[in-house]
């Protein structure tokens, strides 16, 4: 699974720095919300490309199909509708891993290597290094990753990791049909999306703008949404996503605390007895027995 | 030579003590290597991490089933009264040997450590089945799941420190270990250590 070819900048549960000597161009795909359909070519690609089959589900009234992410659809097209300056609008969001900077599945992950970050910004799933504890889970500020009930391990999108080692783009970017799914380096990436937003504007979305959260440091999954003030319209997308202060406090702080405390009674016990010694009622039981 | 001894702890007792001692050491030594990635290697001693991961929940279970059988032996022997509050408050002579206090079957210590081993245990059980993947956790939500690992590990660090102490203490005065392995303890030590106890269990005969 692990491919060489991808330089590593953050490996799970190692405390040492990854190799440091190359720093390659940080990579993105752009999504853009305003130009997406919803045909699920996406779906159909990233399937394909990665071998994984969604059970056939049954219809619940809506579009989405399969209605959730899972160990076997890394990517799902949601569909919202809403009623945005008196008018019917139908959001469609392309949903699934947003390759965060910062990515809270790595962070919380105790597993060394099951998740690597790579230096184009890829946040990969190293499946036979997973535990299955769902440690990332709690991490995601997402809800991104789905442990398979058949192995009990960690799935979520690899951006295409294997094809983007070799210099080529994702199966869903390679696949879209109206060009809403874009790839490149990130830097491109957000000159492509300010272009669009601007055009967006001129067409009277005043509030268009680059989905790129700075909570998690940005993320390598972007968005150009025509309500950036309100990104929970497109099925829940979170507004300020960050690493729960829950989840920073556990692998943070609890940490040097708990080695202290741990320590702290190792060392007292190891002191006490060399000082004080130990503590023998042979002496009352002399005593004793000479009465 | 038999007359000198006094009976602490039943055969059965001391198996439950034990059973749920072993417990400890496993899900401490499995729960660290979760915790801090440099003791990760340590969940090779159950074989390959993943069955680290898989056996510690079951493991709990088994040493709370233990411990939830200690408590009902043991609640009502750990009430704290003011012999307690007296011994707490001149723990600095404690330490240096010197018995504080006309003490029962436990000192204040014993009866602290008691407690504090009943909230880690009911803290761990509770946060423990919440975070078990993959039988409960999905029926939660992550908001849910996070301070439940927040928890577990809180109150599992607290467990350890208090192990710790424990096992100093049962080191540090001698003939203790005697009590929880063969079962008995010495007149002197009795005498000296818990002589309210000592007396009970003299009168009796």
């Amino acid at each position: 699974m692990a491919l060489q070819s991808l330089d590593i900048m953050r490996r799970s549960a190692s405390p040492t720095p990854a190799p440091e000597a190359r720093s390659p161009m940080e990579v993105a795909k752009l999504i853009d919300v305003t130009t997406c359909i919803g045909c699920k070519a996406c779906q159909v690609a990233c399937s394909e490309w990665n071998d994984l089959r969604e059970d056939v589900g049954s219809c619940v009234g809506v579009y989405d199909n399969p209605i959730d992410l899972s160990p076997q659809a890394w990517t799902v097209m949601r569909f919202e509708e809403t009623e945005e300056n008196g008018k019917l609008e139908w959001l469609i969001r392309k949903d699934g891993c947003m390759h965060c900077s910062d990515p809270g599945c790595l962070k919380a992950c105790p597993s060394p290597g099951a998740i690597i970050q790579y230096k184009n910004g890829i946040v990969d799933f190293h499946q036979e290094n997973c535990i299955g504890c769902g440690y990332c889970v709690s991490g995601c500020p997402f809800n991104i990753p789905r442990i398979s009930a058949q192995d009990n391990k960690a799935y979520k999108c690899s951006l295409c990791s294997d094809r983007v080692a070799v210099g080529q783009e994702p199966a869903c970017v390679k696949t879209c049909p109206t060009g809403a799914i874009q790839f490149g380096s990130k830097e491109d990436m957000k000159e492509v999306a300010e272009t669009r937003i601007a055009d967006l504007k001129q067409r009277g979305y005043d509030n268009a703008g680059l989905y790129d959260p700075e909570a998690v440091g940005g993320t390598h999954v972007m968005y150009v949404l025509h309500h950036a003030d309100k990104p929970n319209l497109y099925s829940g997308l979170p507004k300020d996503p960050q690493i729960s202060p829950v989840v920073k406090l556990w692998k943070g702080m609890l940490k040097p605390v708990a080695t202290l405390g741990i320590a702290a009674a190792g060392l007292f016990g190891f002191f006490h007895y060399i000082t004080a010694g130990p503590n023998r009622a042979d002496e009352d039981h002399d005593e004793g027995a000479q009465q | 030579m038999k007359e000198k001894l006094i009976q602490r702890y039943s055969a059965s007792e001391r198996i439950n003590h034990w059973i749920v001692a072993v417990c400890f050491v496993l899900l401490a030594v499995s729960g660290l290597a979760f915790f801090y990635p440099a003791f990760f290697w340590l969940t090779g001693i159950f074989g390959t991490p993943q069955l680290a991961r898989i056996l510690h929940p079951f493991i709990g279970v088994v040493m709370f089933l233990g411990f939830f059988i200690q408590f009902f032996r043991y609640w009502h022997h750990n009430i704290l009264n003011r012999e307690d509050v007296k011994w707490m408050k001149s723990v600095k002579e404690v330490l240096k040997g010197n018995e504080v206090g006309d003490i029962g079957r436990y000192n204040g210590g014993q009866k602290g450590m008691f407690w504090v081993m009943t909230l880690c245990l009911l803290a761990l059980i509770g946060s423990g089945i919440i975070a078990w993947r993959p039988y409960f956790a999905i029926h939660f939500p992550i908001p849910v799941i996070r301070i439940a690992l927040l928890v577990h590990s809180a109150s599992a660090v607290a467990l350890i420190a208090s192990i710790i102490v424990h096992v100093y203490a049962a080191l540090w005065v001698k003939g203790t270990i005697r009590a929880m392995v063969e079962g008995v303890v010495t007149h002197a030590w009795a005498k000296k250590h818990h002589p309210k106890w000592y007396r009970e269990m003299t009168s009796k005969k």
